[in-house]
């Protein structure tokens, strides 16, 4: 069993929900990345995406943009965010890793040789945002064939039919994007998440994970009681950017805001 | 290579190339709107709109128009001029915002949003977005906005609002991202019109059949013409519309070279130059996996043209198809070359064409002399250079 699927089975059990933060590798230094990881874990967190920082999100709001600038700017890759992940597993051998980010930075690499390096990595999983299971079954068997989840996203436009597909494509968990826009948008409605879910569960039994425009912890616990767990990432990031000339604080209030979060989760 | 060319595939691939790489919320109305294309394609009623909007409302037929003198000066091949500068706002993009507005139109979506680089399909989409009675957003790069303000107020007159790109490297592919963000948060109302043969499927057929119109014009016209087929085609790539838009009628034509001439900028061997086919190497960048400009990473590179319109680091994948299979060659032009081509034209032909199309006409000055008198070039003249003459004149320290 991956530690993903050990991770989400762990959490049912003992009826909690998983808190899954995003930072982008690299941002806005590349040394300030692993002992901010070690921390979050620190403050509660159940799985890190860590995000490989590309020229071109295309699907992510300006606040993610600008991370993936910072990190760019000091020459961060994915493989150097695979060293940054090799990094962490030296003291944390429990934290499931999983990279999101976009395709090209993977077919530059080549597909089989971006799945042996996640594999030494000891990488859980890989979201690649623009690569859905129609074009994506070559690289997402060659992650399988070495124990790493491939996740996909859904949305809330998505039909039944697609559910299905990502439920046959996908393991680990489905990454539910919570509303139609960008990353850090502002019009999250979780009336509608709610109503969504009930559509997404009926047809397949992978953990969801709840993202996009999660701010707070009172949001975060209301997606988080929806799905299984929540992914915060732009909110988190802000904290960097509003602070970038004192990077001690600015991991301070991620965890001060992390720390919240999973109190919230909890109770 | 088979004899039929039918490309692409039920799934948007010619050859490796193509396809769909979009995030989950994207997914949805790319279907949505391939059904509707694939429907509308075979309805008659919608073409003959169609073809009615391309006659009394873009201008078309365009003239094919041969260039006697030019062809004399340079001493070979016989030189026509595809001339679609003479559409309605100026350029070959309005035969495809023609084309999606009407789509959009049947489709029951009431907001329109496009990317441009030169401004041409930011005006071309404006100017149909007016006529439709559409709201109408364009994504331009910042960069490109200030050296294309002419057509940042055309937009402007035409009722557009013009978003001013600050992201990257602030031209046409941080335009196109931007625009992707935007469908994304308002897919149930808005269409997008890419403006060029690239995108996800069904963008890069469907742009290419709506421009297909100037190959197959081009044919007829040149074998009323000369009696038979022309010996080559030329025509500038960006993302590669007027070309395909020229190639495509006479890819089963073997007989018939092409040529796609990429921006060179400040030369290939410099590194800062628009010409991912000559220079660049296979990948995925908005929705499609074709040649692009990247480093070793996978990190896109910032690229350089004089001409904002070939100021792009991808290319439509049929270009990349064509390229591997042979069937077209890809060749490239600097800069300076292009103001050449820019200069020669106008001053041989009194007429002046866009950077984008000066870049076809300095290739053409290298291939006629190399052909012999009786036979045929055609170059797609795919812009006029109104919009360029701020920045020749101050290029040449003239303030307007």
């Amino acid at each position: 069993m991956s530690r993903l699927a050990a991770k989400f089975e762990a959490l049912a059990k003992a009826g909690r929900k998983a808190l899954i933060p995003f930072v982008t590798a690299g941002d806005p230094r590349p040394d300030f990345t692993v002992p901010l990881m070690h921390e979050m874990v620190k403050a509660g967190v159940d799985v890190i995406e860590l995000g490989v920082p590309f020229s071109d999100p295309m699907a992510d709001g300006p606040v993610i943009q600008r991370a993936s600038e910072r990190a760019l700017a000091h020459k961060m890759s994915l493989r150097r965010t695979l060293e940054t992940a090799i990094e962490f597993r030296k003291t944390d051998q429990d934290t499931p890793i999983v990279l999101m980010g976009y395709l090209n930075p993977i077919e530059a690499m080549g597909y089989a040789d971006f799945a042996n390096a996640a594999q030494r990595a000891d990488i859980d999983g890989v979201l690649t945002v623009d690569l859905p299971p129609e074009e994506g079954l070559e690289c997402s068997a060659l992650l399988k064939a070495r124990g790493i989840d491939p996740i996909f996203l859904l949305a809330p436009n998505s039909t039944d039919e697609r559910v299905k597909k990502m439920d046959a494509a996908g393991s680990g968990y489905i990454y539910y994007v919570s509303l139609k826009g960008v990353t850090g948008a502002g019009h999250l409605n979780t009336a509608d998440v709610e109503h969504k879910l009930q559509q997404i569960r009926a047809n397949t039994n992978l953990p969801i994970a709840i993202g996009f425009g999660v701010k707070d912890a009172a949001t975060a616990k209301t997606i988080a009681n929806i799905g299984d767990g929540v992914v915060i990432g732009s909110a988190l990031i802000n904290k960097i950017e509003d602070n970038l000339d004192d990077l001690d604080l600015a991991k301070q209030e991620i965890i001060t805001l992390l720390a919240s979060i999973r109190q919230a989760l909890d109770n | 290579m088979t004899e039929k060319y039918n490309m692409p595939d039920e799934r948007g691939h010619f050859g490796p190339y193509g396809g769909i790489f979009v995030a989950e919320t994207l997914m949805p109305p790319i279907q949505e709107l391939n059904e509707a294309y694939q429907r509308y394609l075979a309805d008659p009623e919608f073409i003959a709109e169609l073809d009615a909007d391309l006659k009394y409302y873009v201008g078309r037929p365009s003239p094919l128009y041969h260039a006697e003198r030019w062809s004399r000066e340079l001493g070979g091949a016989q030189i026509y001029l595809k001339r679609e500068d003479l559409n309605h706002t100026g350029s070959h993009k309005i035969n495809n915002t023609v084309g999606q507005a009407l789509l959009a139109k049947r489709m029951g979506k009431t907001r329109i949003i496009a990317e441009t680089g030169a401004g041409q399909h930011g005006v071309a989409t404006a100017t149909i977005a007016a006529r439709l009675g559409l709201e109408c957003v364009v994504y331009m790069g910042a960069v490109d906005v200030a050296r294309q303000s002419l057509n940042v107020y055309r937009m402007k007159l035409l009722g557009a609002t013009v978003i001013a790109v600050k992201s990257g490297s602030k031209t046409l592919k941080d335009a196109l991202n931007e625009a992707l963000r935007d469908w994304v948060t308002n897919v149930d109302n808005t269409f997008y019109i890419i403006g060029t043969v690239a995108g996800p499927h069904p963008y890069p057929a469907m742009v290419r059949d709506f421009q297909s119109i100037i190959g197959r014009e081009a044919k007829e016209q040149c074998l009323e013409a000369t009696g038979r087929l022309p010996d080559a085609l030329v025509a500038c790539v960006g993302g590669g519309s007027n070309a395909i838009g020229l190639f495509y009628p006479f890819i089963e034509d073997k007989s018939v070279k092409m040529y796609g001439v990429e921006a060179a900028g400040d030369g290939v061997a410099t590194g800062r130059h628009s010409a991912p086919l000559c220079a660049g190497r296979p990948g995925v960048l908005h929705g499609n996996r074709t040649y692009l400009m990247c480093d070793d990473d996978g990190e896109i590179i910032e690229t350089h043209s004089i001409s904002a319109g070939l100021d792009y680091p991808g290319v439509g994948p049929e270009h990349a198809w064509l390229k591997d299979t042979g069937r077209a060659n890809y060749v490239n032009i600097t800069d300076t070359e292009a103001l050449e081509g820019f200069y020669a034209l106008t001053r041989m032909e009194g007429i002046i064409p866009a950077l984008e199309s000066s870049h076809a006409m300095a290739y053409t000055m290298k291939l006629a002399p190399t052909m012999s008198k009786d036979e045929t070039i055609i170059i797609n003249l795919s812009g006029r250079g109104d919009k360029d003459m701020q920045t020749m004149a101050k290029r040449e320290g003239i303030e307007l």
